[in-house]
Formats: structure tokens, sequence, C-alpha cells
């Protein structure tokens, strides 16, 4: 047997065809010239040769393997049967299409985010330089965990037995100036060991190392692949020029590579920290960790080691209070693989939003698997027939099998096609907070799984009827019994567990949408804090000592700033703030000290998160004064020592907001400083986490020399309009010309940002749980029609009898909803059972809150109803004469 | 073998091995003529023997036979093994006959 002889059997059998003819014609004229007529001739060649046919089948068995063979024509058959009825496969195609089509989209990015290893070398080996400290007060209500100081860094790196190398970094922003016009790009500062534990080489140049970090170097600078071709062209001599980072000369030392992100940070620009060790204490803890373990060190190893290193740490470095306070805190080394870093909690979204899309494919399935058995009892008489003429069971269900397989496929590629969509839309509408964007592809895992899925759905849907109906019991159906008896409560009853469990499936699904709903309304209701974000423009200015060194001067500056931005028409309002509400980044803490209070010799105070803000800040926001007034510019200027706070923390320390008021604290050291005003909480992590209890110093003061880094806002009804923002930008730069702007959004943008978890599944479950709804209500339908039309002739002999329509109505939508009521019981127990997963995604609602189950369950209910009302209604119409002259 | 054996005079269609054949054999192997185009088939998908479209003694188009060298190789080795064999059977009957 060769391939080239099997792919040209049918040429190979006409060429002997050919040469059969030609032998039957020699023979014949063999004969004629022995004097036999002509006819006569012909007929004794055919006798002399045999029978052509057989001879042909012996020569093409030859040719062929009896399995391929048989498939082939199994398949051609199977193709020819779903052409027969388009409009069963066009049904069961698109349901199929879209099911696997959302299963395959979310499978890439489940598979994309989190299962795939990150894009770096031995990406097992990395870890992020995570630790606890569960002593330290306040601190934990703030930040997730104690961030490393710079001395800690040190000595970590130094001191460790376990890694290969170790660095930190934190993501930031850098005005460039001198290229074009002057902006604010996306920039990454990273220590010794940061590069070089992500392993990623440059694509030019070198990686950042000790000599940058120290202070008498000259000052450098990496380049971003996006930023090197957007302002360099490309240019690949660009190693060794200057450029201009903060009003400082840097020179370019590298170019990283396309497609390099550190951690979950793009960097547009890569630059180095700089330290004076001799001026670093203990604390400072603001600086993230990665790191390289050697091969073969665990991450308890890992632990252990640090463990071993912190009492050394707390020694070899000067400080303000007695180290044994941070043994008080109890830092605890707490690393984790870079890979949960970078994906944080979005796994828990992705998971729950698979378990949808599965279920909402065992829904398809038990649809598909209900037309199929339609459709068998509609072939009955055909598979009878054919069974009769010899057919072997075993190939009739190998037939009905390979046609639900074949339409498994064909709806796979369907829905490879919509998954490929999806996706591209998903990735061009780009969700900031899914992390790993762009490495979203189809790829060779979601390909099989694709084909697995299919294969897989094709066998469950299309095994159910293959059982069923291929029996030997049913040569009986030759008879043509359907015809004349009501159906057998045994075939009907496969097609009612399959509805009963497409709605308990739906109805988990529902829930699950249903509970996620609830969730967004409670995230709603919470006041943020501020008021119709839509109408605030956001930007950051930096205002770096280079271009202006005076302190006063800059706050001069930015008063100058928000008076010309005021001046803007329709603006009502502006003020700044070093950061804003759900930013999400640079959350300072300070240790705060009340007066009147008793502390320990040397006892760090309790932690509190701090912010400087600026005059109007709060009123442009629409943040509530609660008691007392706000900063004015004379308290700037005056430097009058000063502050806010925010009304949880008014109440934790002296009990209600309006006693806060006349209060002093200090931050380590005097002078002690009056809170003159009480603001309402602030949902500064996203209304889904505790306001954290806030101090608000004056963005000038003694205390706080000046907030160089602002971020305005700006309270208009035209914010977010291109006009707008052109106007704000004059404004600025009307001001001066060398202040970039950068990160122009709407506190709507920031708001919807830190509600996009929520969003995100709710869309999902929403339209996972719509599709499980119109499903199930086919399904329904479906089989409660198909019971009526099967019955039409006992119903004509009931409605003769004197039955009434209402009566045989009522009959029919009993039937549907004991269904349905089965399907329902059972779903509210899968779902009180399933929703439990989803609970770290839920906010103000428990997972068994009874009114959306009571909710789900009714929508599901009425819905099932109206679904077998109708098939109810054309039973009551029928006409009893028709019916049994049908016979 | 036979057929390879009628191949060794030259190329042929199927016609004339047949008739070779019935005849070569004094009419002994009297067969369906049809039969011996399985075989052929086998004979070709061997390498033994190879075809090609020709045209026949009174005009028909006609697939003609030939032996390949392998063919002429195995018809050898075959013929020696036989005459082999039948001298080997004919040297035990001997012995009876006398």
């Amino acid at each position: 047997m060769s391939w080239s002889r099997f792919l040209h059997r049918a040429r190979s059998d006409r060429e002997r065809r050919d040469e059969i003819e030609s032998y039957v014609q020699i023979e014949t004229d063999a004969n004629i010239a022995r004097g036999m007529p002509p006819e006569e001739a012909r007929n004794a060649a055919r006798r002399k040769f045999g029978n052509p046919t057989l001879i042909r089948e012996e020569i093409y068995r030859m040719n062929t393997v009896g399995l391929l063979d048989t498939l082939s024509r199994n398949i051609r058959y199977s193709v020819r049967t779903l052409r027969h009825s388009p409009t069963f496969t066009s049904i069961a195609l698109l349901t199929l299409g879209i099911g696997i089509g959302a299963n395959t989209a979310v499978f890439s990015v489940v598979n994309s985010v989190l299962l795939k290893p990150l894009a770096y070398p031995k990406s097992e080996e990395l870890v992020a330089l995570h630790q606890t400290a569960p002593g330290a007060p306040g601190l934990t209500d703030i930040a997730d965990g104690l961030r490393l100081s710079a001395s800690m860094y040190f000595t970590y790196a130094e001191q460790n037995r376990t890694f290969q190398a170790l660095g930190i970094w934190n993501p930031n922003s850098a005005a460039v100036t001198g290229l074009n016009e002057p902006e604010q790009v996306q920039a990454l500062y990273v220590s010794d060991g940061a590069l070089q534990s992500l392993a990623v080489p440059p694509l030019l140049g070198r990686w950042l190392d000790q000599n940058d970090q120290r202070l008498d170097t000259p000052e450098t600078v990496m380049l971003g692949y996006g930023y090197w071709q957007q302002r360099f062209g490309g240019d690949r001599s660009v190693i060794g020029r200057g450029i201009t980072v903060d009003s400082r000369p840097r020179e370019i030392v590298g170019v990283m590579p396309q497609g390099f992100q550190f951690v979950n940070a793009g960097a547009e620009l890569i630059l180095p920290f700089r330290f004076d060790r001799s001026k670093l204490s203990l604390p400072g803890f603001g600086f993230r960790g990665v790191a390289r373990l050697r091969p073969g060190v665990t991450i308890a190893q890992a632990n252990a080691d640090l463990r071993r290193i912190l009492p050394i740490w707390m020694s070899s470095w000067p400080y303000r209070f007695d180290p044994k306070n941070y043994e008080t805190w109890k830092i605890t080394p707490a690393l984790r693989p870079l890979k949960q870093e970078v994906t944080g909690n979005v796994g828990d979204v992705l998971w729950v939003v698979m378990a949808t899309v599965g279920t909402v494919m065992l829904i398809v399935c038990a649809n598909v698997a209900n037309l199929l058995l339609v459709r068998a009892v509609g072939r009955q008489q055909e598979l009878a027939v054919r069974a009769a003429l010899g057919a072997g069971w075993g190939r009739i269900v190998r037939e009905l099998l390979l046609e639900s397989l074949l339409l498994g496929l064909i709806g796979g590629v369907f829905g490879l096609g919509l998954a490929y969509a999806t996706l591209r839309f998903l990735v061009t509408l780009g969700p900031a907070t899914l992390p790993r964007l762009t490495e979203i592809s189809i790829d060779a895992p979601a390909l099989g799984f694709n084909l697995l899925v299919s294969l897989l759905a094709g066998l469950l849907f299309g095994l159910i009827p293959a059982l069923k109906y291929s029996g030997p019991k049913h040569s009986l159906t030759l008879r043509g019994g359907g015809r004349t008896s009501s159906q057998s409560r045994d075939r009907q009853r496969t097609r009612n567990v399959l509805v009963v469990a497409q709605v308990a499936l739906a109805l988990v699904l529902l829930v699950a949408a249903g509970l996620m709903i609830r969730t967004h309304q409670a995230l709603r209701t919470v006041d943020p804090g501020f008021t119709h974000p839509e109408q605030l423009q956001t930007m950051r200015i930096v205002i770096p000592p280079s271009l202006v060194a005076e302190t006063e001067r800059v706050a001069r500056m930015q008063n100058e700033l928000v008076d010309t931005l005021t001046a803007i028409p329709g603006v009502t309002s502006v003020g700044f703030a070093n950061t804003i509400p759900m930013e999400g980044i640079g959350s300072d803490w300070d240790a705060i000290r009340v007066e009147g209070q008793m502390y320990a010799r040397n006892e760090i105070p309790p932690l509190r998160l701090f912010k400087y803000v600026s005059p109007v800040f709060f009123q442009t926001l629409g943040t509530r004064l609660i008691a007392g007034r706000a900063f004015t510019w004379t308290d700037l200027y005056d430097r009058r020592p000063v502050l806010m706070v925010s009304a949880s923390l008014a109440r934790e320390l002296w009990g209600t907001e309006l006693n806060a008021v006349g209060k002093r604290i200090n931050s380590i050291g005097p002078p002690w400083r009056e809170v003159i005003g009480v603001v309402q909480d602030i949902y500064e992590n996203g209304v889904h986490e505790p306001a954290p209890a806030t101090v608000y110093w004056p963005s000038l003061g003694e205390r706080v020399n000046v907030a160089r880094l602002a971020t305005f806002v700006i309270r208009s009804d035209s914010a977010g309009t291109e006009n707008f923002l052109n106007q704000v930008r004059q404004s600025v730069w009307s001001v001066n010309s060398n202040l970039p702007v950068a990160e122009l959004r709407t506190m709507q943008d920031i708001y919807n940002q830190s509600m996009a978890r929520t969003s995100f599944t709710l869309v999902m479950l929403a339209i996972a749980g719509s599709m499980a709804l119109v499903l199930g209500i086919i399904g329904i339908y479906g089989v409660l029609s198909y019971a009526v039309s099967q019955r039409k002739r006992e119903i004509g002999i009931r409605l003769a009898l004197g039955a009434q329509p209402g009566e045989l109505k009522r009959m029919f939508v009993r039937h549907g909803l004991v269904l349905v009521s089965i399907g329902l019981t059972i779903g509210l127990v899968a779902a009180a059972g399933l929703t439990r997963l989803m609970s770290s995604l839920l906010f103000g609602i428990k997972p068994l809150d009874p009114l959306t189950y009571a909710a789900g369950a009714l929508l599901l209910g009425l819905a099932a109803v109206l679904a077998s009302y109708l098939p109810a209604r054309r039973a009551s119409s029928v006409d009893p004469v028709e019916a049994l002259k049908a016979e | 073998m036979l057929v390879l054996q009628t191949l060794l005079l030259g190329p042929a269609h199927g016609h004339t091995i047949a008739h070779a054949i019935e005849r070569g054999s004094e009419d002994v192997l009297q067969i369906e003529h049809g039969s011996l185009y399985p075989a052929l088939h086998r004979l070709e998908a061997r390498g033994w023997i190879a075809s090609f479209w020709g045209t026949s003694e009174n005009n028909r188009k006609a697939k003609y036979y030939r032996l390949t060298p392998a063919g002429r190789k195995h018809l050898i080795a075959q013929t020696t093994r036989w005459e082999q064999v039948v001298r080997a059977i004919g040297r035990i009957l001997k012995p009876v006959s006398e």
C-alpha cells in the first residue's frame, strides 16, 4: 500500500476500466475474425473475460485502506444529510460556534495571562520581594505588605546566599524636554540587580548597574523600544547621545528590546536610582523588590535567608527610632512568584468567567443534543430501513456520532473565527487592568483547546441520540408504530432530563449575573468622596528643582497655574494634590503622634496615609467639609502649622469630627500642627476597599517644603473634550513653556478604571446569563412543541370526546412547569454551592443573597411559562376532525 | 511467474498475455481472462512490471506491460528456485517408480 496509490485510486480505477474495455474490444475483433457475428462476438468476449466490476473492485480494494475509505464515505454521507436540513444545521452550528468561540476566547486569555510563563528567561526563578509587617500599627490598613527601604535593599543584596540577583524598582514618570514639546513620559526607576534579575538582554548598549546608582558618576538612562522608535526613529547610533530628563542631561547607555515589560509596568525610560549611602537610614519603605533565585533554591529557603539577614540590617544602619521597633513590627519576608505579582487578583475573575462560559457550553451541548434527538425521531424510519437492509447497529452509531462530531468540528471552526475577532477587539479595547494584555493571542494551546472542546462537545451531544436510537429493538419502528401510538415515556424522558439540566445551569448563571449586578449597584451607592466625576479633568504637572529651585516659587507657580486654569471659560474651580483618589500610586505614609497621648520611649506611633493638597482641592472634587475650614493660600504662604484630616481619622482619634478641630498632632517631632478642618472619607483604593484614615498636609508648608508633583483637578462641564484639553495646555504653557502636561484624564475614567474588575465580570456574566436564558427557553419551547406535534392525534381524540381546550392547555403548561420546577430546584442548590467560588468578587452582598436567587428563579420561571404557553395554545387549537383524518 | 515468463519475450498487453498463458499451458490452465488483471496490478505495484499505453496489432488502444530489470531478476531467482524444487521432488519420487 502506498499513499500515492491510495490518493490516485480513482484515476487508477478509470484506467483499469479502459484496459478492460480494450481487452473486450480486441477479443471481439478476434472473434469476428473467426467469423462470429459482431453481437455474438462481443458477448463471447465478455464471457471470456468474466465479471469486470468484480475485478475492478478487487483491484480497488488492493489500493485502499478500509477504515479511511469508510470514514471518507461516512463523512460525505454526513455532510449530505446535514445539508438536507439547513435549518437544523444552521441553528446547531450557530449555537455551537458561539459556545465554542466564547470558550476559546476566554481560554486564550486565561492561558496567556495565567498559565503561560512570563516572558523572561527561566521565569520560574523570579520572585517579588514581598514582606509583611503584621505588628506595624496603621500600616497594614494602607498598603499590601511592607515594601523595601533603600538600606534594606543594600543589606539584602550584599548579605544574601540564595539569590543570583536582587534589585528594587518603582514606576514613575519623568519630563523630557528639548526633543519636541515638553512631555511627561512613563519612567521606571531601577537599582542595580533589577534588570539583572529579569535577565532580558538589552537590544543595544548595556543594562544599568551599580556604577549608575552612585552619585559620583555621570547620569545615565536607558530607552524603551517604543520610545526609541518614536523619538529617535530607531537610530542605532543613539548610544552615547544626550537627553534631558527632568531638566538634567543624561547619557543614553542602552535600549531595551521590543515588547519588554518590567513586571507589570511599561517603561519608555529606565532611570537608575541614585543613592548617597552615607545618608541612608533604616526606614523609607517605599521600594518594590524583584529578585532571581539561585537554581534549585526554594521560596521557603530564600525567606529563611532573608529572615537571617533582617537583624543584620537593623544593626548596621543609622536610625531615628530604636531598631527594636522593627522587631515589634514583625517584619516577615514572604516572597511571591513574580507571576503572581504580575497577574494579581485578575485570576479570580478569569476563572469565574472561564467557569461561566464552560457552563454556557454545557447548555449549548444540551440544546444541540435535544435538536439531534428530534431529528433522530424523524429519521427513525430511515434508520430502521437501513438496519433492516443489513446495516450493523455499530455502523449506524458510528455514522450518527460522526455526524455530531462533524457538527462539533465545523462549529469549532466558526468558534475559532469568533474567538479571533473577539480577542482582536479585546486587545484594541485594552482594559488597562488586564495584565499581560499584549501577550494575548490564539496560540497552539488555544488551538488545541478549541479542537478538544469541539470534539468533546460533538461526542457529548452525539452520544445521547446515538445510543438512544441505534439499538436493535428499534427495528420495530418499521411497522410505522410512531404514527399510530402516542410517544413512549422512555423517549420523552431523555429530552426532559436535558431540559431540566438546561434550566438548572441557566439558573446558576442567572444567579451569578444577578450577584454581580447587585455588587455593581452596591458599589455605585458608595459615596466615593467626590461628585460628578465626569466634570473633573485631571492632569499631572511636575515642577523639577532644576526648573524652579526655590520652594515658595514652586507654590507661586502652582498658584498661578490654578488662577490661569480657573480663568478658562466654563471652569468653576481648580485644585491639586500630589495624588488624586483611586489612582493607586504614591501612597505615602508617616508616623503620626497625637498631642496628649503617651508614647513609650522610642516607640513608633501608628502610620497614617498622608497627602499634600492645595486650597480649593476638596471644593473642586466635591468632597464635603464636615467640620472646620479648608486651606487658604495665606495658610500656605505664611507656612502656618495647619493640617486637615479625614472623618474616619477624626473619629478614631477624638471621637467625633467636630472634636477634632483645634486638636494638634505632629509627625515625629515638633512643631505641633493644628487640625483646622475635617473632610468626608475618600475611597482612595476604589469603593470596594475601605476608605483609609488620611492626614492632609498643605501643599506648601514648614513640614513639607513643597509638593513638586501635582495632579491638578479642574471642574468644568466640557471636561474631556479635545477643545478643552487644548485650552488647558495653552494655559499651562502660558505660565511656563517648559512644563510638560501628562495624564490628561477625567475623574470618571479613573473611577471606571477602579470598577473595571467588577464591570468586566458583570458584562461577561450578563452575556453568559442571557445566552443561558435564551437557550433554556428554546429548550423548553422545543420539547413542548415537539410533544404537542407528536400527540396531535391523541389531542384530537380527547377533543372529540369532549375535553375542554382550556384543560388541554393547562395539561401542557403543567408539563412545562414540572420540568422547570425540577430544574429550578436543582439550579438553586447548585447555585448555592457554586457562587461561593465567586465571593471574592462580591461587594456588599452575600453569595446566598435571597433576593437574587428569588429574582433569578422568578425570571426563568416566567420565561418558562411563556415558552410552554405557546405550544400549549397550539395544542388546544387542534381541529379534531383534521387530526383524526390525518391517519 | 507465468506472466513474467510471458513478458520475457517482450512487451505485451493483457489480451496477448491471457492467450499466451492459455496456449503455453496447452489449455491446462483454463481461467477467466479477467482474473489476470488483479495479478497484473499486483506485479506492477511490486515494481516487477511496468505499463504504458500503446496501440494493438489491429489498431486498438491497449495497455502494454513490460518486464522491469527488478522483475527479470525476480523471475530468474524464482525460476531457479522452482527448478530446484522440481528436481528435489523428482528425486524423491524416482525411487518409488523404480
